[in-house]
């Protein structure tokens, strides 16, 4: 749920999406579910002379469970309040 | 996934699990993402020959067999020359 939240905070950014058949595709994310889900626009596929195949798609909507990483933008991220907020939430766990 | 809202009656480009890339327009979906495409062809892509478009026409597409949906511009998909390409097939998901 934590990672849900960082995601939509990171709407409208530009993230790269590493798949699990190592296609990497570049774009901004527009959004994101709960199943971790991602909606990028104006993407481009990296090394796109052995990847054509994806050359008349502007935007494409991705399984979560195919991803592999998302590359994120570091300066809109705060790691600060993500180390805290994931610190809390491994409290509430023990206590429960 | 009401975000695949946006994708009704468009054309789309779906790549599967195996890496078959199946291009049709939406005409609907559910809440697992099924898929349902009319006037579908499968899109064969090799080195050795240019990309061979296979009709297969209404299908259903399983939601967890799919691992990306894209819109096709359509202008910029009837503008490329599919029997002047030639790429290798897009490689299998690997868990």
């Amino acid at each position: 749920m934590l990672i849900f939240s960082v995601f939509k905070t990171l709407t409208d950014q530009q993230v790269t999406v590493e798949l699990k058949n190592d296609l990497s595709i570049t774009g901004v994310l527009k959004s994101v579910d709960q199943f971790l889900n991602i909606r990028l626009d104006n993407i481009t596929v990296l090394d796109e002379a052995r990847h054509p195949h994806m050359m008349a798609v502007k935007n494409c909507f991705i399984r979560g469970s195919v991803v592999r990483y998302v590359q994120l933008p570091a300066e809109h991220v705060d790691t600060q309040l993500l180390e805290d907020a994931t610190r809390r939430e491994a409290q509430n766990q023990i206590k429960r | 996934m009401s975000s695949l809202q946006g994708y009704v009656d468009r054309r789309v480009l779906l790549i599967l699990q195996d890496g078959r890339a199946i291009v049709g327009v939406m005409a609907g979906f559910d809440q697992k993402s099924n898929v349902v495409l009319s006037d579908s062809k499968e899109r064969v892509y090799s080195m050795e020959e240019g990309v061979e478009e296979i009709p297969l026409g209404l299908y259903l597409v399983k939601g967890d067999m799919i691992i990306l949906i894209g819109e096709l511009d359509e202008t910029l998909d009837k503008a490329v020359d599919l029997a002047t390409i030639r790429a290798e097939p897009i490689p299998p998901i690997r868990y």
